[in-house]
């Protein structure tokens, strides 16, 4: 059966990179990148294969489940080396294997020139291997496994060019930060297997509502927690921190693990977990709330960043959010869905600028660019469909993705959520077209001395694939009729959710402990899909995005001196530029004082008041034996006196 | 006798090395290391000849030793002791590969190390409780010895210390030790110091115990070591040697959590429950003060050596989780901090070889020019952090469910020692591979050479095997844990009302009413949704 390939899929990469990491350097260049982009391309035809095997399952089974050993445990903990295979799963898997793929192809023309050609895609598979596991795994720890993987593969990368500094401060701060969510990732696994008694997910998801009440602290906890370790991977309020400084790796890397696939895999984790968030309108609240606000601030960031890969980290942040927003108001399927365009789009935007990069020989710094549109046009126009893509244009991917999000924060949450995403939505437009307008257009002014060329073909066809994907991305769900939801009806099995049945549960739950439960009719409300509204939306959606174009063009094209006046003396733009000090903040207020209290424990209470107390408690026995010594001088005369003292000692007691 | 015999081939070795002429030295260390084999590999034929499935003593012998007191020779090995045993004869095999290029008195140094082994060996073998007192002060001798001869500047000072820390707190076991014999002797009339003897009578009053559990708390506290008794382990392990530093790491403070596993629990499961606050905490304490204290170090040994107090707090708080998840989390955490922690000592020994320095500022950008070490020190630093995979994480994982079901606080406590080893690890990591190589001396550095390698690899080889399946170690001891903790499992002292059954589910109960009512109030939830 095709669908026994499974553990296939992740083997490739890892197979790759090991081949790659040891033996790369003697096989040379072409060989290491035949090797790194033929493992992704046999993942994604066994992806394909294995598409195949899971339409031909009978009718009914929505998920198959491959054990391929039994990890660990002890006691009734055990855990086993499994993965799945659902129709999220695959949404993610052919994400993984098909964007990783045409990275992959791209990153042999970007790192061409470098000497650790084989280090980069021995990690690059690695990663993919990783993405892989995360996404595929049956269990939250297996799944834990890829997510903790990821992030490693993302040190390595972000690292790559060990000897800058600033790189190696990023790597080293991306696993930091992502380490304080999987903190809480893992105190909620542990919560779960105390409140369900296993962690595969299946299992999880399938019981939730018969043991956690709808509403309830504990669900809510987890929930909680769950969602910190989002946070953490998917760069949201308030562990966004570490992504903007890792644009510190190669492009492909940004392209790869820092917009298409690792930093979306919050997102991925929370839909999967959707049983369980449903059940906690509270932590519903938070996340959509994080995500909106993350999504805001993060675009404001963007409009005043001038180095072109962190316009679009910060871009990458924002849109992160925007799914958040999904997820939060229930809107599963939006977020998914978002997350796929976004991975065609957001690709193409990062290996645009790589091209650029690459171009005018390594700059970054959009005020040293200008007027590329005729130098490099494949990259130009490329870059052109995903950024009106990622500003919600009619009919390119971004848009119906965005507005299916817009629709239902509107609906299903208030009008608060939704304000916050139509406001992104503008300032989105506004910072890409500034970006493209201070990239490709006006008067060049990059360094004389540079001459920008086009990438070669194997760096622009990826381009060109991407920009058709990021175009057409959007049949997977035109969101007016619901029957024509691709995306929606497929993922149906996975985010089916009885709100009824979950509050009949709860009620019989807290009746059997001796509480009252509270009224939840008012939740049972059908909510009617009200076409008109949509399109009204998307109407006024549109309007938005066309005024934040338009707004750039006035400012970066029509007249370009503009922008200095207004932002001369503006205490908000300082504030914006300097990304709300909240790097400052952090280092002021955690990094410092752990440090100097480090340093304060280990010289005052290691070596002062435990050292001391021994050394002393020493000290003190030495000085009683000193005194001691006096009793033992050696002459019997005193030996004769103690024996006399003592006598009468004696005599005086007893008597 | 088979045991016996394992027990002593490295002593025996020692004997013959004494005979052997001095100016040898190839000759004299082909025999040590004649010997280290031979001994792991026949402690191989001990694990693939053990039943997985009893929680019996195997490999037993007993006889009597001086008869007059009843004092036996009692040996005997079982799930907890097997995998100690068996990494004590590996690392031997590796310290003494690992030691090929000691220079002075090479003769007494391996005389010393086989000496060491058999020490070792016999503290986890002892079934007898005057037999174990005199291996587990026996192997302080050459120990101290490896420390005070080749160690560094300030050797005398670090030998002195451990041993002084030692002594004492052994001293009241000691005082322990004796008091249960005569206990015994009391109470079934029986002059018997045999530890399974005295696990199945033993028969105190809660207050006795306490006192007795004291006094061994203490010892085996110093020898783990446990927060504030632990400063000995820096000094130590900073003038030790590399062999010595990977044997104190690796097997001696094992002896530690193993004492606490053969006697605390089983002889005073009562009082270790009334207990397990104190420990919890001091290990927390441990776990992010040693992380903490780290993180700052300046030479590199000190900065493992702090790390050690932090795993090693994760190994207590699994053992004092008093469920299977948290000791078998803990035991399988001794196996990998012994594997992890002798890497990074035997890593850092190689750059200590090259250049005589341990001082993290004096590195940096070594990555270019030893990329085999850096991707063998890669590696390792990140088992050393429990990453996913390697073999860290399945013990880190196993203790936190462990302590978990205990008490959550511990537990969310107890992980952010996750997100502090990240920082310590990854720093140091930073200044010492990464950054430019600016330091003239680190320019014509060699990268690892085969011998090194081949101390190395096998350490490595391990990390991911554990990491991805340790099955084939975590069976040795399953039957001895469900056996211990069917002793030990709080239920048995807690008064009956506290076992409430929650609505939640069938795993809710252990949440206990005070943390839920906590929580609640922590939460402020609605009442009204």
């Amino acid at each position: 059966m095709l669908l026994k390939l499974t553990c296939l899929v992740p083997l490739f990469p890892l197979i790759g990179s090991i081949i790659n990491g040891f033996f790369g350097l003697k096989i040379g260049k072409n060989a290491v990148g035949l090797i790194a982009c033929g493992s992704m391309a046999l993942s994604f035809l066994t992806s394909i294969l294995i598409y195949i095997g899971y339409l031909m399952l009978p009718e009914g089974q929505h998920i198959y489940e491959q054990v391929v050993w039994s990890w660990f445990g002890a006691g009734d903990f055990t855990v086993d080396f499994g993965f799945q295979i659902d129709p999220l799963t695959l949404v993610m898997m052919f994400v993984v294997t098909g964007v990783g793929l045409i990275i992959h192809v791209y990153a042999i023309g970007y790192m061409h020139e470098e000497y650790s050609f084989y280090r980069f895609f021995a990690y690059f598979n690695l990663f993919a291997s990783a993405m892989l596991l995360l996404v595929m795994g049956n269990n939250f720890l297996l799944m834990f496994i890829g997510w903790e993987g990821v992030g490693c593969c993302s040190y390595f990368l972000i690292g790559y060019y060990f000897e800058k500094k600033s790189a190696c401060d990023a790597g080293t701060k991306a696993f930091v930060v992502n380490r304080v969510g999987d903190f809480a990732f893992l105190l909620a696994v542990m919560y779960i297997f105390n409140v369900f008694g296993t962690i595969d997910f299946s299992d999880v998801m399938h019981a939730a509502p018969d043991k956690l009440i709808y509403g309830g602290e504990i669900v809510t906890i987890i929930t909680m927690l769950l969602f910190v370790g989002a946070t953490g991977k998917s760069a949201q309020i308030p562990l966004y921190t570490w992504l903007p400084d890792a644009m510190e790796g190669p492009t492909p890397v940004s392209a790869l693990i820092h917009a298409a696939t690792m930093v979306t895999a919050g997102v991925y984790m929370v839909v999967r977990c959707s049983a369980l968030f449903n059940l906690s309108p509270m932590t519903m609240m938070v996340v959509a709330g994080i995500g909106g606000l993350t999504a805001i601030m993060a675009a404001t960031i963007g409009m005043a960043q001038y180095d072109i890969k962190r316009v679009l980290a910060y871009s990458t942040v924002s849109q992160i959010g925007y799914m958040f927003l999904a997820c939060g108001v229930g809107a599963y399927t939006a977020a998914i869905f978002h997350l796929v365009t976004h991975a065609f789009f957001k690709a193409c935007l990062f290996l645009g600028s790589g091209s650029v990069i690459h171009g005018i020989h390594g700059e970054q710094d959009m005020r040293k660019m200008g007027g590329l549109k005729s130098h490099m046009p494949v990259t130009y126009w490329t870059f052109v469909v995903s950024t009106l893509a990622i500003a919600g244009i009619f009919p390119l991917s971004g848009f119906f993705s965005k507005d299916e999000i817009l629709y239902h924060s509107l609906m299903d949450g208030n009008i608060i959520f939704w304000g916050m995403g139509v406001s992104a939505a503008m300032l989105t437009a506004f910072y890409m077209f500034r970006l493209v307008f201070m990239t490709f257009h006006g008067e060049s002014r990059v360094d004389p001395s540079v001459h920008p060329h086009e990438s070669p073909k194997v760096m622009t066809m990826p381009l060109v694939i991407l920009a058709g994907l990021a175009t057409i991305g959007g049949l997977l769900g035109i969101p007016l009729f619901h029957g024509w939801h691709i995306l929606h009806n497929w993922l149906e099995p996975v985010l089916h959710f009885d709100l009824a049945h979950a509050l009949h549960q709860s009620e019989h739950m807290l009746h059997e402990a001796g509480r009252h439960a509270p009224s939840w009719a008012h939740l049972l409300t059908p909510k009617e899909h009200n076409i008109w509204i949509e399109v009204l939306l998307m109407i006024f959606s549109l309007g938005v995005a066309i005024t934040g174009i338009f707004g750039a063009y006035m400012f970066y094209i029509k007249r370009p001196d503009l922008p200095d006046k207004v932002i001369e003396g503006q205490w908000g733009y300082d504030l914006v530029q300097n990304k709300y000090y909240i790097d400052e903040l952090y280092d002021e207020s955690i990094v410092q004082p752990t440090v100097e209290g480090s340093k304060l424990l280990w010289k005052e209470c290691d070596a002062k008041a435990i050292d001391g107390a021994v050394n002393g408690t020493a000290n003190v026995i030495g000085w009683f034996s000193r005194q001691a010594q006096v009793f033992q001088s050696g002459f019997v005369r005193n030996y004769a006196l103690f024996i006399v003292v003592g006598f009468i000692s004696l005599l005086l007691v007893m008597f | 006798m088979f045991l016996t015999f394992i027990t002593f081939l490295p002593f025996l070795g020692a004997l013959c090395l004494v005979f052997m002429r001095k100016e040898n030295a190839s000759a004299i260390k082909q025999t040590a290391l004649a010997f280290a084999v031979a001994d792991f590999l026949l402690s191989l034929l001990l694990w693939t000849n053990f039943d997985n499935t009893t929680e019996k003593m195997q490999f037993g012998l007993n006889v009597s030793w001086i008869e007059a007191w009843g004092i036996n020779y009692h040996i005997g090995l079982d799930g907890i002791s097997l995998l100690l045993y068996v990494m004590t004869t590996f690392l031997t095999m590796i310290c003494v590969i690992a030691s090929w290029d000691v220079k002075k008195h090479i003769r007494e140094y391996m005389i010393a190390m086989l000496a060491l082994s058999t020490g070792m060996l016999g503290v986890f073998i002892a079934l007898d409780l005057f037999m174990f007192y005199v291996f587990w002060e026996f192997q302080l001798v050459p120990m101290y010895i490896i420390v005070g001869v080749w160690g560094g500047p300030r050797r005398i000072y670090a030998s002195i210390k451990f041993f002084l820390f030692t002594a004492v707190g052994s001293l009241l076991m000691l005082v322990a030790i004796l008091w249960i014999y005569f206990h015994i002797q009391q109470t079934t009339g029986v002059a018997t110091a045999d530890i399974l003897y005295i696990t199945d009578h033993l028969d105190v009053s809660l207050d006795a115990s306490k006192w007795l559990w004291m006094a061994f708390f203490l010892a085996f506290a110093i020898k783990v070591p446990m927060f504030p008794f632990h400063t000995w382990l820096p000094d130590a392990h900073v003038e030790a040697p590399t062999a010595g530093s990977v044997i104190l790491a690796g097997v001696l403070l094992k002896m530690g959590t193993y004492g606490f596993l053969r006697f605390n629990l089983p002889f005073f499961p009562q009082a270790s429950f009334e207990f397990v606050p104190m420990v919890a905490w001091l290990s927390i304490i441990g776990i992010i003060y040693g992380a903490l204290v780290a993180m700052v170090q300046e030479d590199l040994k000190k900065l493992v050596a702090y790390s050690s107090v932090s795993h090693l707090g994760f190994i207590m708080l699994g053992i004092f989780a008093l469920n299977p998840y948290g000791i078998q989390g803990a035991l399988i955490q001794n196996i990998n901090h012994g594997i992890s922690t002798s890497a990074l000592f035997l890593l850092v020994g190689i750059v200590y070889d090259r250049r005589h320095t341990r001082l993290i500022s004096e590195f940096g950008g070594l990555a270019k020019i030893m990329p085999k070490y850096t991707v063998c020190f890669m590696i390792v630093a990140l088992s050393s952090i429990g990453l996913p995979g390697m073999n860290g994480f399945v013990g880190e994982f196993l203790v936190l469910l462990g302590i978990f079901q205990v008490n959550g606080l511990w537990a969310a406590c107890a992980t952010s020692g996750v997100i502090l080893a990240a920082c310590y690890i990854l720093w140091m990591f930073q200044r010492v591979m990464f950054l430019e190589l600016k330091n003239p001396k680190n320019m014509d550095m060699k990268d690892m050479n085969t011998r090194e390698m081949i101390t190395i690899a096998p350490l490595i080889i391990l990390i991911f095997w554990i990491g991805l399946y340790p099955n084939t170690f975590m069976k040795t001891f399953d039957a001895s844990v469900n056996h211990l903790v069917s002793k030990v499992n709080p239920d048995n002292f807690r008064p009956h009302q506290e076992k409430h059954k929650d609505s939640h589910g069938e795993h809710a109960q252990l949440i206990t009413p005070t943390e839920m009512a906590s929580l609640n109030q922590k939460l402020q939830m609605p009442k009204k949704f």
